[in-house]
């Protein structure tokens, strides 16, 4: 067994355990400490498929950013210990294993080459260092435009839950 | 030594995905429902930077940057999300998602 072999079942086990823990725990915590675990997972997915930048970003802004706020959201709610239903459950349950099912079988069901993609070939390696990915953004041929949209976004996000977070009426009311 | 083929990253991104669709249709709390959103970005952020680098460097580039778009996108939609929840709170003073019904009355 090669040492990517071992690195991706290593990885695949903490991703969909730590998805596991946020379906099935009855802590709103431990369900982000298991959300913080699938998504260090996928992290280190990307440091496989040769992508150390999007892997970096997925940890400073996902594990030090959008999970904190969650901790946040948590501490700011009561705790509400939920009472599981089966009927709800057993309903999610049929939809997602047909969404499964259907998923699994486009994939496994492909033979050879598909939209140009060898799935044995392997990833890149050394493909998107941040010079390049710095280039492609900045570059008007290539993603100029979603990346003037996105920082457009982050900004209307940021006053957006100013505003929405704020108290009515200011002075302590 | 053969290479992990194409097809175990896309089952482990479907995984992740239906996980997160479980997530969102069985809790009964908005900040569950937020964080089964956020498996189910994840995934599809895992199929791309997947099918990119198995494409080759090119693609390997496009994956990232696309990777990067939705990191963007799940950030502020957490931001936004979270604060809205924060204000049903404030107002209902329950975080479930059939108590805001004042438009049904």
């Amino acid at each position: 067994m090669s040492a990517e072999i071992l690195a991706f079942l290593v990885l695949a086990t903490a991703t969909v355990a730590g998805g596991v823990v946020t379906l099935w725990s009855r802590y709103v915590v431990h369900s982000a400490f298991g959300l913080m675990l699938s998504l260090l997972g996928v992290a280190g997915f990307y440091v496989l498929l040769g992508s150390d930048f999007l892997a970096v970003t997925q940890v400073v802004v996902y594990v030090g950013g959008v999970v904190v706020l969650y901790l946040f959201g948590v501490m700011l709610t009561p705790p509400d210990r939920e009472e599981r239903s089966i009927r709800r459950i057993a309903v999610a349950g049929i939809f997602a294993v047909a969404a499964l099912v259907v998923l699994l079988k486009a994939v496994f069901g492909m033979e050879g080459r598909w939209y140009g993609v060898d799935p044995d070939r392997g990833p890149a390696s050394g493909g998107a260092v941040i010079r390049e990915v710095g280039n492609a953004f900045m570059d008007k041929e290539a993603y100029l435009l979603p990346f003037e949209i996105a920082s457009v976004l982050l900004l209307v996000a940021l006053v957006g839950a100013v505003f929405i977070a704020r108290r009515e009426g200011g002075r302590g009311s | 030594m053969s290479p992990v083929p194409l097809h175990w990253y896309l089952a482990v991104a479907f995984l992740l995905f239906v996980l997160g669709l479980l997530v969102v249709l069985s809790r009964r709390n908005l900040i569950y429902i937020l964080m089964g959103v956020e498996l189910i970005l994840n995934a599809s952020s895992l199929v791309f930077v997947a099918f990119g680098s198995y494409r080759g460097a090119k693609g390997l580039l496009d994956g990232t940057v696309i990777g990067t778009f939705i990191v963007v996108l799940a950030a502020a939609e957490a931001t936004i999300a979270l604060a809205i929840v924060l204000n049903i709170f404030g107002t209902f003073h329950s975080v479930r998602p059939e108590d805001p019904n004042l438009l049904k009355e």
